[in-house]
């Protein structure tokens, strides 16, 4: 299970995401999605930390983030 | 509770009729010859626990207006030639929007500053819409002090039942004349019907309401402004008018307001004279009472319109006549108010 | 790619929370704004509010001409859809009939700042209890990208084609630094959104202007530097650096009046 899951549907390709997660978690697809922008996703799950910061700038409010109820997310993590 | 019959002012007048026909919010900017409105206003809504404010601008006080009757509240403004000129954006908005409100035009001369004495020529912008867009206003013309104080009550009834703006086009005379009115000291309890569309915080509905003017897709705007167009034809079931010795008239005098006055003066004058002249009165400007016009003039020889102005509801007059008889048209402009014996004279000619 | 998720946040997996979702005075719509353009953000912070003070069954939200003029469309609470500027006295009209209301403006700064400033100073003055929520992008978005009262000197759009020159169209609008004048003001706050820590002190003071009106306290403004990639011709990371690095130069951020404590 990602802790960061993006709506395709309503990325438009933006990159804010991408610019501010510092675990560089996140790239552009090289698909498009219907309204033909390279929507953004989570290509390193593994990196993740459930920060939220891709969330805060995401101008789509298209981000939805989750952490592990245990505070001990880094060595739980299944993906 | 009997009302004493006592001299008013026709400001006044429409002040008091305001509180008594359930005015909730009065938001206005000071413009001569209404001054009295606000000023009445301004201690009356505070002592009803009502709303007044007083705003930077005439463009301000519309759209007080707009945000108070899309909240679902009874709201008006009142202002005179110049300052409805600048509302006018506001009054499509709310006309677009489908708002009830109701706008009070103390005319004075034009165009431009003008001048502050009594004229008409605002009834184009006041019945062909104003503002930008296919839109109309109920517009209600008083001819004294007593219709003043009771055509706000019936017009935010209108406005209410259309969801629509109304108007009431008075005059700088009407405005400032003095008369004796039977006026209740206290208002009536005034009934506000419901407003399930006012946009007042959903508090629990299952929908969220939206005041809006703006439909971008060509088509639904089409569909919006034909709904429109019905409900202006729908309102033309309420038109109101007035007749004074016209059954027997030969001519029929057209006039609305303070000229009506003089023009019932003078049908009199003419009738000492041998000739049958009558008057007709429109009360509602817009929807404009055709018909009963068409029926009232059926058996006259000619029509006599006397407006201030240099001619603008003689045009409505000829549309509805279409040619069967002659219209004559009497006006004076910029403030200059045609005498009774004037007018007489002008029945006269137009009735050889 | 990640599974496709319509309405993000509505079911929680086993095993974990929620951290962050789309507020739930926000429609599923999709926003129609240009990519890497703000308006989403700020929308996105207003909705939170919202459902931070559980305002959404006593909320009426006005929302401007400009860009932001369907924001309508985005939340599940009442609007009134203003005429271009005067949202404030729109506001105004609603709040003195329900002052038990919340009523805010969403507006930007052609909206707010051009055509709508005496609507502005006048509410300010006023002490009028509603909240505004202001974004400054210093640019006309909508009609293409034509000059502002806000457009920085040089910057170039479509009708100061050259960069704007202060000796023919004077120097950009500072609203708070004007408002901050004003007795009736209740608080006046600008931050960039050009990183989340500024997003999150943007959320600090949007809380700040909705608990200033709750609290009644009179006229209560937060103005948002934000991002108009397409119009300034950016890429939008290139336009979050040009907030940082010459808006801010401007504008510059922070707190000129709270009066929560007073």
């Amino acid at each position: 299970m990602d802790l960061c899951q993006i709506n395709e549907r309503v990325c438009k390709g933006c990159e804010l995401c991408v610019k501010f997660c510092p675990q560089h978690a996140l790239e552009m697809s090289e698909g498009r999605n219907s309204a033909g922008f390279h929507p953004a996703y989570l290509a390193h799950p593994d990196l993740c930390t459930g920060c939220a910061l891709c969330a805060e700038m995401c101008p789509e409010a298209g981000i939805v983030v989750y952490r592990r109820q245990k505070a001990r997310a880094s060595q739980t993590q299944t993906g | 509770m009997q009302a004493k019959r006592r001299l008013v002012k026709g400001n006044e007048a429409i002040a008091l009729g305001a509180v008594a026909g359930g005015c909730d919010a009065f938001f206005g900017y000071p413009i001569t010859p209404q001054n009295e409105v606000p000023e009445i206003l301004s201690s009356e809504m505070p002592r009803h626990g009502r709303v007044f404010l007083q705003a930077e601008s005439e463009v301000a006080s519309i759209n007080m207006v707009y945000g108070a009757a899309a909240a679902g509240l009874r709201a008006m403004t009142s202002s005179s030639s110049p300052g409805i000129s600048l509302m006018m954006e506001g009054m499509s908005y709310i006309a677009g929007a489908e708002l009830p409100c109701l706008v009070v035009n103390v005319m004075r001369g034009g165009p431009g500053l003008g001048s502050i004495a009594a004229s008409q020529a605002d009834y184009f912008q006041a019945v062909k819409g104003g503002g930008h867009g296919d839109y109309r206003c109920i517009v209600l013309a008083p001819w004294n002090v007593e219709e003043m104080y009771a055509f706000p009550g019936i017009a935010f009834d209108m406005a209410d039942r259309y969801r629509n703006p109304a108007m009431i086009l008075a005059d700088g005379v009407l405005g400032q004349m003095m008369e004796p009115a039977c006026i209740p000291s206290e208002p009536p309890a005034a009934s506000h019907p419901e407003k399930p569309w006012a946009a007042n915080g959903r508090n629990g509905r299952s929908h969220k309401n939206v005041a809006n003017s703006l439909v971008i897709d060509p088509h639904e705007l089409r569909d919006h402004n034909r709904k429109l167009q019905a409900k202006y034809q729908q309102m033309q079931a309420e038109c109101k008018w007035d007749t004074r010795l016209a059954d027997d008239a030969e001519i029929i005098v057209v006039a609305y307001g303070i000229t009506a006055r003089i023009a019932f003066s003078a049908c009199k004058l003419a009738r000492k004279r041998g000739i049958k002249a009558g008057l007709f009165r429109p009360i509602t400007l817009y929807p404009f009472p055709a018909k009963p016009l068409l029926e009232t003039a059926a058996n006259a020889k000619s029509l006599l319109v006397v407006e201030l102005s240099s001619g603008q509801m003689v045009e409505d007059v000829r549309l509805t006549i279409n040619g069967k008889q002659p219209v004559a048209f009497y006006g004076e402009m910029g403030g200059v108010i045609p005498s009774p014996a004037e007018v007489c004279e002008r029945i006269v000619e137009a009735a050889q | 790619m990640s599974t496709i998720i319509e309405r993000p946040g509505t079911q929680t997996p086993e095993g974990l929370n929620c951290v962050f979702e789309k507020p739930r005075a926000m429609s599923d719509k999709p926003f129609h704004y240009c990519p890497g353009c703000s308006h989403g953000t700020y929308h996105r912070l207003v909705g939170e509010m919202i459902d931070e003070f559980d305002l959404m069954s006593r909320t009426v939200g006005v929302c401007p001409v400009g860009c932001a003029v369907f924001a309508y469309e985005y939340f599940e609470f009442d609007m009134v859809e203003a005429s271009h500027g005067r949202a404030p006295a729109v506001a105004t009209g609603v709040k003195r009939c329900l002052p038990d209301r919340f009523v805010f403006t969403y507006q930007g700064d052609g909206d707010l700042a051009s055509i709508g400033m005496a609507e502005t100073i006048h509410a300010a003055a006023r002490g009028e209890n509603i909240t505004v929520f202001f974004v400054n992008n210093g640019i006309f978005g909508m009609t293409g990208g034509q000059m502002a009262p806000t457009s920085l000197i040089g910057q170039k759009t479509t009708t100061s084609q050259a960069g704007r020159d202060p000796m023919l169209t004077g120097q950009p609008i500072k609203v708070c630094e004007l408002l901050s004048s004003l007795d009736g003001v209740a608080y006046l706050a600008r931050v960039p959104l050009s990183s989340p820590k500024n997003i999150k002190t943007c959320r600090k003071y949007m809380r700040n202007a909705v608990r200033c009106q709750l609290e009644g306290k009179g006229f209560a403004l937060v103005e948002a530097l934000s991002p108009c990639p397409v119009q300034w011709g950016m890429t939008p990371g290139d336009a979050i650096d040009y907030i940082d690095e010459k808006v801010v130069k401007v504008f510059p951020p922070g707190e000129f009046i709270n009066k929560l404590n007073d």
